[in-house]
């Protein structure tokens, strides 16, 4: 079982070239976020203090949003679905839950971050917060970036135009899942 | 012949939605026990419930939803290589990072930091510690305390060079 490319032209690789871009783009990525979160963990461990910190981010919210990017890559992996059945329509559908998603994880994160700063957690407060900030921030930009991006393919996908572009985006949408994957317990796990 | 590979999936059927949910509920699964594991107390019991089991959410959405096991092994040379080199970088760094004294040399400020750190700590604990909702402002003030402990932490680099 498994998935048939719908785009496999210009194929000098065995890989399309539009998914070889994709692959490229995610493994900068995993350097990016590499970086930012091995430089967490390094510190986490090297200043045992940062727990003081950590205690006060809210798991709650931080569950919410790791379910609603759970649910939002299920939407894209059935968009991917629909545009193999050459269900263009169907594929903007799935796309336009995603980019739901995107934005229920945005409300949430604006309420979280909100309640925190009015309590001083700020980006100044301290490492942890700084680190804290970045890291999620980061990951925000990557959810706005990919909401906007989802929104044009959908545009594009509903005509029934460039479906392959759908399992592109989808690709990239499940990388920024993954990244939340590991934000999630270093940030509101491990306390 | 890449051609041809690019063609080797034609055999291949989609997957039915009902695939693709009962996947999404398992991580949903997984997600509750990642949240669950620290209520039972037990420090290894959070790390393996909340890292190993992001490892095993990780790998799921690796592998059917994104069909990272469809791809060619250029894909996964290409990805290794960015694994590498994170590795490169956690392993070259973390040892000066983690570690605040050694051989001939002491991270003062990095001390002095995490001496602050603490003790405004303890400040929370004075106020019952929990969430960051609580309310208690006095708390947030420590926070900034921390901060002013950071900056000094700026001076972590000088220490450190100035301890060799």
């Amino acid at each position: 079982m498994g998935f048939r490319p719908i785009a496999n032209t210009r194929s000098a690789t065995g890989v399309t070239t539009g998914k070889l871009a994709i692959w490229w783009l995610l493994s900068s990525e995993i350097v990016i976020f590499g970086g930012l979160l091995g430089a967490y963990v390094m510190h986490r461990i090297g200043h045992p203090e940062w727990a003081n910190q950590s205690v006060h981010t809210n798991t709650m919210l931080g569950t919410l949003n790791t379910f609603i990017l759970l649910s939002s890559s299920l939407s894209a992996v059935l968009a991917h679905r629909e545009a193999e059945l050459k269900n263009g329509p169907g594929a903007a559908k799935f796309l336009g839950l995603t980019i739901l998603g995107a934005i229920g994880f945005l409300v949430v994160k604006s309420f979280e971050w909100s309640n925190e700063i009015a309590h001083g957690y700020t980006i100044t407060a301290s490492t942890f917060w700084s680190f804290y900030y970045t890291a999620a921030g980061i990951h925000g930009l990557h959810v706005i970036i990919g909401a906007c991006i989802m929104g044009f393919i959908a545009y594009q996908a509903n005509k029934g135009e460039d479906l392959h572009r759908v399992e592109l985006v989808g690709l990239y949408w499940h990388f920024v899942d993954i990244v939340w994957i590991f934000l999630f317990p270093l940030l509101y796990i491990a306390k | 012949m890449a051609a041809d590979a690019a063609h080797a999936h034609d055999e291949h059927h989609v997957h039915p939605q009902s695939f693709y949910v009962k996947i999404w509920a398992g991580l949903l699964v997984l997600l509750v026990i990642s949240v669950l594991g620290p209520e039972l107390g037990y420090k290894w019991v959070t790390l393996v419930t909340a890292f190993g089991i992001a490892l095993v959410k990780a790998f799921v959405v690796m592998k059917y939803f994104m069909h990272l096991d469809l791809e060619p092994k250029m894909i996964w040379y290409i990805l290794a290589g960015s694994l590498v080199l994170m590795g490169q970088y956690f392993f070259g760094v973390a040892a000066d990072v983690m570690n605040h004294e050694g051989t001939n040399w002491e991270n003062v400020a990095a001390k002095a930091e995490i001496a602050r750190g603490l003790a405004a700590g303890d400040g929370h604990g004075g106020h019952g510690g929990g969430h960051g909702d609580d309310g208690h402002g006095a708390e947030a003030g420590h926070g900034a305390e921390a901060g002013h402990g950071t900056e000094a932490g700026h001076g972590t680099e000088p220490a450190h060079g100035g301890g060799h």
